[in-house]
């Protein structure tokens, strides 16, 4: 196609756009913050106490693609006494959600196990939330050395 | 897509009340729409965003998946067995379309 001016003009604005948001590294990671954020939203408002619920994550992570990690919570996972569901998230990727487990009374446990990707160090963060109005979180750091988010 | 396929083991039998480990696995690439094609480009978001464990109808345990799960998605968690029956599995996926397996379960 013949270059234009018109062309050339929209092109140079459109890299420079393109500079200036590419100043912000991408693919934008979330901040602590943003991560705490969505705990607290998770927990109802407040941040929840330390204990109750186990996170297992591996403290070095060879690849960031696939990392394994399993939440355990102390729960008689009765009708009246159950689990709810546990939140994962991780404040150093590109968005803090990872997973929700939803457990029930014929789950027998609050137990769950997956993998996630992590795009760098970082800490994975799971709370839990209980049917009598409890929360509880666990906070894992995990080193990462090639990072999982495809770039 | 390459073809998407569950894959799920429940164990053949249980004493009633016993709790079991279930471990499921689909493949599916779990496009987070992070990775950028040879020419830059976003290649779009496609995951599995649901995951339902039922037990004779009704639902024991489920999960609402983000893009930051893994590729072939492994989901292990337990169920409490009180009767023999069927466990129904189904996995959804961005694009509506749903996945399913199923396992029956016997009591010792």
């Amino acid at each position: 196609m013949t270059i234009t001016r018109r062309s050339m003009l929209t092109l140079s604005v459109g890299a420079a756009i393109g500079v200036v948001a590419g100043v912000r590294s991408g693919p934008a990671a979330a901040s602590a913050e943003d991560a705490m954020a969505k705990v607290m939203e998770f927990a109802g408002g407040s941040e929840p106490a330390m204990g109750t619920i186990t996170l297992d994550a591996p403290e070095i992570a060879e690849n960031g693609n696939t990392v394994p990690i399993s939440v355990s919570v102390e729960s008689p996972m009765t009708d009246g006494d159950y689990v709810e569901s546990v939140a994962i998230f991780a404040d150093g990727n590109p968005s803090p959600e990872v997973i929700t487990f939803n457990f029930t009374p014929m789950s027998g446990e609050a137990t769950a196990t997956t993998r996630m990707r992590l795009a760098k160090t970082q800490n994975v963060i799971a709370v839990a939330k209980t049917s009598t109005g409890q929360v509880f979180m666990d906070k894992k750091e995990v080193k990462v050395t090639i990072g999982g988010c495809g770039g | 897509m390459a073809a998407v396929k569950p894959r799920v083991k429940v164990p053949k039998s249980a004493s009633a009340g016993e709790v079991i480990t279930i471990k499921t696995l689909i493949s599916h690439p779990m496009e987070s729409g992070q990775r950028k094609d040879n020419d830059g480009n976003a290649i779009p978001r496609q995951i599995i965003n649901k995951f339902t464990c039922e037990f004779n109808g009704q639902t024991v345990f489920t999960c609402d998946i983000d893009p930051a799960v893994s590729a072939n998605p492994y989901l292990e968690f337990t169920a409490k067995v009180n009767e023999a029956g069927t466990f129904k599995f189904t996995w959804v996926d961005d694009d509506g379309s749903v996945y399913t397996d199923e396992k029956e379960i016997a009591l010792k």
